[in-house]
């Protein structure tokens, strides 16, 4: 690296003590969010100069324990050795001068600014000379082996050369160990060549590169060393020689299935709903299945397979591109949410914080925005008692523990908060409830009892769709099973057909394949 | 399941109890600081008390409070309405140019469709066509000022024999001893905390405020209610614009510069968020109070009106940062 790129007083002490041999230990890591345990026990080494990729289902702690060496967070439990020193990664800012840096899937970068000067933006102080700025750029960015103009606008181009461009930042910055958290998900194929080349040159430059992928044919091509994750706890570290694709997919899944779900019988009633060549969001594609009355219908597949955007457009939360949707054999038109409210559909979002709550606002309150027109007379007065008696009555009914529902609901646990968003719809007269994600950040307890909602909900002759990066869940609390991979519906399964591998198989492989067509989609800026 | 259960509940109690205490603490900082500006003024000044100067302060206050609370209504939706000055200066030349040749039962709903008028395009551009409400209002806060401007040709107008009752009857007119004007800022006080705290529509417009998307996947239609608290705000401020050119007998195009920013304060000295989702019609009145204390203690002091908006000034930062330091922090 060039001697202008010497900051002052910017390293601390962490940077003097930042050993010269990057080897990164991470022993007996723990995690707890609230009650939940996001990772137990986990280890990870990484030498030096290495590529390591890292695995695991959405869900198993991959993210959770590449933040702690960022210092986004931070271990509940367990030693961070760098070089054979134990450190203490207690902030973002600690990370970097350690020589860590992370490339998050949504990129962070400030679109309206040239490529140098996103390179050069924590730095930047004082009177900046923008053709010395441009020339440290061009230098970098040549060295490593990117054909990109320094003085282009980020917000110009494109995806792979943005992430080259945040590549570049971080390797102004001295890094040792680069993140990569799915580098490719947003790449097309001839953008995926660039992007392992790069790694590869990284790599021989005593560069460590920690990389997080679902693309398991990547994983073969450029690891040394593939760690699997499951459930929080570290399976192993394996030589890339010693694997292959079949094993690997046994590794990641393959849990004991729980006595969470409850045993169901049930029985499919006539067709409630039925989705035709759905398009939407401008990457899922030609989305078709039917729900039948009193059936639990799985909806898995990774994190951006278009799940929860074909949630959204049959709700109504966004518009749809194109497709129909028939509700028990009328057609509708769903623009609006309450368009799909008054067609009979109820959405537990995935974002339950966002998406599902008015946090600051009483419990009670919370589980009646759904039927407010029932407590409200001529003059739009409430009738707070009768609406009192129904939240009490829907509260006892869901198993939410609350001390009062008149307290705010942002005093409730995970698991209690999720069971308000479903209480909204309990009496809202749906006919068909699609959940997105319904147990995450939820403890066991409250999960066996949303299953046991669900469950209910079901045997009451409603259609309940379950969306979920869980495989155990999909697998346990439903009767049919999608699997959607970039953007298409990849395959579908009856109980009887259910293995996690198959499921896994399906949502992985063609993810490959179907990348191409998902190439385009526009940043969402960070 | 136990342990795991105990883990997850406790950090949320501790939450719980501070936010109570926290939100206690907010709601009675707005009367506190009344309180303790009360004590300080009858303190100072022996004539402050007196039923003269406290009728002064209160007539001084009604046209803000009666824009405040449309001003809340807005702001709890996450909005901001700086036209309502300008709004109120339309009202007031409304009002006095059609007394000048109607009668006062029409010149008056007219002078308040005028300011619904101008609430319908803040609304529509802010509510349906999701532009900053902060720019849609100030392109407003021009529009109005400039009509104001046009129709009186930039002149006082005066209101005539057909508005003699406005001036005599409804200025120096009282209800159980409260002036009218007083009384019609507190009615509509009364009616902004009881849609507030007992209605569907208040409601929902604090939960809009507090998260908005979630309101609309509950199948909540957001759009329209947005979009009528700027024609509740364009009303109210065309109806203080009345009250003010009552007070005076002259319509003027000038009522009301810089109103705006008394009455945000206002808002704000009462607790309200500026993010939405936070503030009460009581604390707002009280807010408005607090600001009419302030300018009344200073004029019985002699504090030249130059020095006048400093201290001012000062006060509102301080008011507020009371508020901001007990509320609890959001991302």
């Amino acid at each position: 690296m060039p001697d202008e790129q010497h900051r002052p007083d910017r390293g601390m002490t962490a940077a003097d003590a930042a050993p010269a041999r990057m080897d990164v230990e991470m022993i007996g890591i723990s995690k707890l969010f609230g009650g939940v345990r996001a990772l137990d026990d986990v280890s990870f080494r990484v030498r030096a100069g290495e590529v390591h990729a890292l695995l695991g289902e959405n869900g198993a702690g991959k993210s959770t324990l590449m933040k702690i060496l960022a210092g986004a967070h931070q271990a509940t439990g367990g030693v961070i050795r760098i070089g054979g020193v134990q450190m203490a990664i207690s902030s973002p800012h600690v990370s970097r001068a350690l020589g860590i840096g992370i490339i998050y899937q949504e990129l962070a970068l400030a679109a309206d600014l040239t490529v140098a000067e996103n390179i050069f933006l924590g730095e930047m102080s004082g009177l900046v000379n923008p053709r010395t700025l441009r020339a440290r750029a061009r230098r970098l960015l040549d060295e490593l082996g990117f054909a990109i103009d320094p003085g282009a606008l980020v917000g110009s181009l494109p995806l792979a050369f943005q992430q080259a461009v945040e590549i570049a930042k971080a390797m102004s910055r001295q890094v040792r160990m680069l993140i990569l958290d799915e580098p490719t998900a947003v790449l097309a194929p001839p953008e995926v060549e660039r992007l392992l080349d790069v790694v590869r040159g990284l790599s021989r430059r005593g560069v460590s590169v920690v990389y997080i992928s679902h693309r398991l044919d990547e994983i073969f091509r450029i690891a040394d060393q593939i760690t699997v994750l499951k459930d929080g706890r570290t399976v192993g570290t394996y030589p890339i020689g010693d694997m292959d694709e079949r094993r690997l997919i046994s590794l990641m899944v393959g849990r004991e299935a729980s006595q969470l779900f409850p045993k169901v019988d049930r029985r499919k009633g006539e067709e409630l709903l039925r989705v035709e060549k759905l398009c939407a969001a401008g990457f899922v594609r030609d989305v078709s299945f039917s729900l039948h009355a009193g059936e639990v219908l799985g909806i898995a597949g990774l994190i951006g397979s278009g799940r929860t955007e074909v949630a959204r457009a049959i709700f109504g939360a966004d518009r749809p591109d194109s497709g129909t949707i028939q509700v028990a054999g009328r057609r509708v038109t769903i623009r609006t949410p309450r368009q799909g409210v008054a067609a009979g559909i109820g959405l537990v979002p995935e974002d339950r914080k966002g998406q599902g709550l008015v946090l600051a606002l009483p419990i009670r309150q919370n589980m009646t925005f759904t039927t407010l027109a029932r407590f409200t007379n001529a003059l739009g007065m409430l009738r707070r008692r009768a609406e009192r008696n129904a939240a009490e009555d829907v509260a006892r009914r869901t198993t939410i523990r609350a001390r009062n529902l008149d307290l705010p609901v942002s005093s409730l646990s995970g698991g209690n908060q999720q069971k308000v968003v479903l209480a909204k719809w309990l009496d809202a007269g749906c006919r068909i409830v699609i959940l997105d994600e319904p147990t995450r950040g939820v403890d066991v307890g409250a999960r066996s009892e949303i299953y046991q909602l669900i469950e209910t909900m079901a045997a009451s002759g409603l259609g309940v769709i379950v969306i979920s990066s869980d495989l155990l869940e999909v697998i346990g609390a439903s009767d049919r099973l999608l699997v959607m991979s970039g953007g298409r519906i990849a395959g579908s399964l009856e109980r009887a057909d259910y293995s996690e591998a198959r499921i896994m198989e399906m949502a992985l492989r063609s993810a490959a394949h179907v990348g191409a067509n998902h190439s385009q989609p526009v940043l969402t800026e960070a | 399941m136990a342990v795991i259960q105990t883990a997850d509940t406790v950090p949320g109690a501790g939450r719980r109890r501070g936010l109570d205490v926290r939100s206690l603490a907010a709601s009675y900082s707005t009367i506190a600081i009344f309180v303790v500006l009360v004590l300080v003024a009858s303190f100072i000044s022996t004539s402050f008390l007196s039923s003269r100067n406290i009728e002064n302060v209160l007539r001084q206050v009604a046209g803000t409070g009666v824009i405040s609370m449309g001003m809340l209504l807005v702001i709890l939706t996450g909005g901001i309405d700086l036209s309502v000055g300008s709004v109120a200066a339309l009202g007031s030349i409304t009002c006095a140019s059609l007394l000048t040749s109607m009668s006062l039962w029409s010149a008056v709903p007219i002078s308040l469709l005028a300011g619904a008028a101008l609430g319908t395009i803040s609304g529509y551009f802010v509510a349906v066509r999701r532009m900053p409400s902060f720019v849609v209002t100030l392109a407003c806060m021009t529009i109005a000022r400039g009509i104001a401007l046009i129709v009186s040709e930039g002149r006082p107008i005066f209101m005539g024999d057909n508005g003699a009752w406005l001036n005599d009857g409804f200025n120096r007119g009282s209800i159980l001893g409260i002036p009218l004007p007083v009384a019609l800022m507190l009615l509509v006080f009364g009616v902004t905390a009881f849609v507030l705290r007992l209605t569907a529509y208040g409601r929902l417009i604090v939960a809009i405020g507090s998260n908005g998307e979630a309101v609309r996947l509950s199948g909540v239609r957001v759009t329209p209610r947005v979009f009528s608290v700027y024609v509740i705000s364009g009303v109210l401020s065309a109806l203080a614009g009345i009250i003010i050119t009552a007070r005076s007998g002259v319509g003027s195009p000038v009522v009301g510069i810089g109103m705006e920013l008394d009455v945000i304060a206002a808002v704000v000295i009462g607790g309200a968020s500026l993010m939405g989702g936070r503030g009460t019609a009581l604390n707002t009145l009280i807010g408005v109070l607090t600001l009419g204390v302030i300018g009344n203690i200073m004029n019985l002091l002699n504090v030249p009106g130059y020095h006048q908006e400093v201290v001012k000034g000062v006060i509102i930062l301080v008011a507020v940062l009371l508020q901001s330091s007990v509320w609890p922090r959001r991302a």
